[in-house]
């Protein structure tokens, strides 16, 4: 018991000096990642931060001042301008309604292949579900030319019909995989008690299925929502009257316009880019589980 | 129970809409795309039958090479980026402060439209008063180039703002792998007197090889067939020198109305997209994905 006692106060000092030139070392590590991680998270920021000061500067001031400059005078009034004058409002207002609709339209057929794959008995579950995740491979824009060919042909270029259809069609794969991964883990009892009790399969899948999975449903929504909300090649393709157009193509020809005004441009691309950014701060844990979910198990 | 849950009518009720949508929509127009290249078309107008004259000439075709080899370059410099982001992952997961909140920040751009994404980086780079210019002159450097207007610069000018987007995504999807690692396996480590760099490549690096890999094919499958930004900052230009396959295919039938050419083009695109992911697949298979 002494000769334990005596160690430790002998040994202390010593060991104490080891492990404060040890800490010394570690702070300096870590000084120097967090000094890594900064400047990749200022990197992944500042543009974003430029883009929100010169959309609040007028040409004068972007093309006579330092652009690292903050606005002198924040010019708000080109958010108002560019919202009244251009075609900004209709093309928000196109985004909202085809990107709710195709996210609507996308989750409750994913939900309802999952709920007959996973919860359901029949031979061709499996190939079935393969013709699903295969074309999560498939490049879309080897399939844009016979899609457009198609839609010429029944009449639906230039129709809003023809984006929804296929933002649907594509964002099915993707989607079918999130709702896997959470249908694995829901309990069968539940189901199987409904079913006892006399239930019908409809009202087992509305019922219980459907609200035992809205956690996962809302992740899939979000994440539909981003990619639809900025989808580009489609829309480019099959539209092309101001007013179908989504705010990724208004943006577009925005800025064909007023090639030369900064500070509307800069509104625009700001108009386009908030939506999505108060959702994200909104419901950030939600986007990260989606996006891992959706990649990581392929 | 089983007669419940094995009704037919209700099954196709539920799978057919869905199946249909994508039977239409993805798989027959991957079919048709094949077979519009062995014609002649404009897209419009009648369709005649020229064989596999499409495919041989695309073989022939420098343009085409030219954007295969930009796509290739791509998918080089997109699977080299993996290893950064691997390192920042694996900072940011070993137990540092703020590490959450900082990989929300990286992600920031994935969730931007591309064509906002384009539109911003275009004024960075703009000759005279973009950031990159200023910032140049700033330091002294008299001439700064017209990033965008050099044949020879465009492509990495172009490459820079690709790699800024998905930065975030590949961060966020090793750090989640390496969450999921069990600390016990750490912690033994550590007992046996492991560093942290052994601990790193000796443990946490094979525990998450099944991740790197589905990376691998992200990343080369998603450059190989790129087109968002480059379409919008460059169309192409100049003179080619940032085309794209993607690209090249949507010029060829969107813009000088071959769709045969054009579909040939996308179906190499198919192809090559395919066989890429297969061979990495095939090659990096060398042991089951660890479980635990």
């Amino acid at each position: 018991m002494n000769v334990g006692t005596d160690q430790r106060t002998t040994h202390s000092p010593i060991s104490s000096q080891f492990q404060s030139r040890k800490r010394l070392s570690e702070r300096i590590g870590y000084a120097c990642l967090y000094v890594i991680l900064g400047a990749l998270a200022f990197l992944q920021l500042y543009p974003l931060v430029w883009l929100f000061f010169f959309s609040l500067k007028d040409n004068q001031e972007v093309f006579n001042q330092s652009p690292f400059s903050l606005p002198l005078d924040p010019k708000w009034e080109n958010y108002a301008r560019v919202w009244t004058e251009g075609n900004i409002a209709l093309y928000f207002f196109n985004s909202v309604w085809i990107t709710v609709i195709s996210v609507m339209l996308t989750v409750f057929l994913a939900s309802t292949v999952t709920f007959a794959i996973t919860r359901m008995r029949w031979k061709w579950s499996r190939f079935v579900l393969g013709l699903f995740m295969v074309g999560l491979m498939i490049p879309v824009h080897s399939t844009l030319i016979p899609l457009f060919s198609f839609y010429l042909k029944i009449g639906l270029i230039d129709h809003p019909l023809s984006v929804i259809l296929t933002y649907t069609a594509f964002n099915l794969p993707l989607t079918i995989m999130i709702l896997l991964g959470f249908y694995a883990t829901l309990p069968r009892e539940v189901e199987e008690a409904a079913v006892m009790d006399g239930c019908s399969v409809h009202r087992i899948f509305f019922q219980v299925t459907l609200p035992m999975s809205l956690p996962v449903i809302s992740t899939t929504v979000i994440i539909n929502m981003i990619y639809n909300w900025n989808e580009f090649v489609f829309i480019n393709t099959f539209i092309s009257s101001d007013r179908y157009k989504t705010l990724t193509l208004g943006i577009q020809n925005f800025v064909g316009q007023y090639m030369t005004e900064w500070g509307a441009i800069g509104a625009t691309l700001m108009i386009s880019i908030i939506p999505i950014l108060i959702a994200f701060l909104l419901l950030s844990d939600r986007i990260v589980e989606g996006i891992t979910a959706g990649s990581v198990k392929g | 129970m089983e007669k419940v849950m094995s009704n037919k009518f209700i099954i196709a009720l539920y799978i057919l809409p869905a199946l249909l949508l994508v039977l239409t929509l993805i798989y027959v127009p991957i079919a048709l795309t094949g077979y519009y290249g062995l014609m002649e078309w404009d897209g419009i107008g009648d369709m005649s039958f020229v064989g596999l004259e499409n495919y041989m000439a695309l073989l022939q075709d420098k343009n085409f090479w030219n954007s295969a080899s930009h796509s290739f370059l791509l998918a080089l410099f997109s699977t080299l980026s993996l290893a950064g982001y691997l390192v920042i992952a694996l900072i940011l997961a070993s137990k540092i402060k703020g590490a959450h909140f900082l990989r929300k920040i990286y992600l920031i751009p994935m969730l931007l439209s591309s064509v906002a994404i384009a539109q911003l980086w275009l004024k960075i780079y703009h000759p005279s008063n973009g950031v990159v210019n200023s910032l140049l002159s700033s330091i002294g450097i008299q001439n700064p180039p017209a990033w965008l207007a050099e044949p020879q610069l465009v492509l990495y000018a172009i490459f820079v703002p690709i790699l800024w987007q998905y930065a975030g995504f590949y961060i966020l999807i090793y750090y989640a792998a390496l969450k999921n690692i069990p600390s016990s396996f750490i912690e033994a480590a550590k007992i046996d007197g492991a560093n942290p760099l052994q601990i790193a490549y000796k443990i946490k690096l094979p525990l998450i090889s099944g991740v790197i890999k589905v990376t691998i094919v992200l990343a080369i499958v998603g450059s190989l067939k790129y087109f968002d930004l480059i379409y919008v900052m460059t169309g192409g230009g100049p003179n080619g020198a940032s085309e794209v396959m993607a690209s090249y295919m949507y010029q060829k039938a969107f813009g000088s109305y071959e769709f045969g050419y054009g579909s040939a083009v996308g179906f190499y695109l198919l192809l090559i997209c395919l066989f890429v992911t297969w061979l990495i697949r095939k090659l990096t298979v060398t042991r089951e994905d660890v479980q635990y």
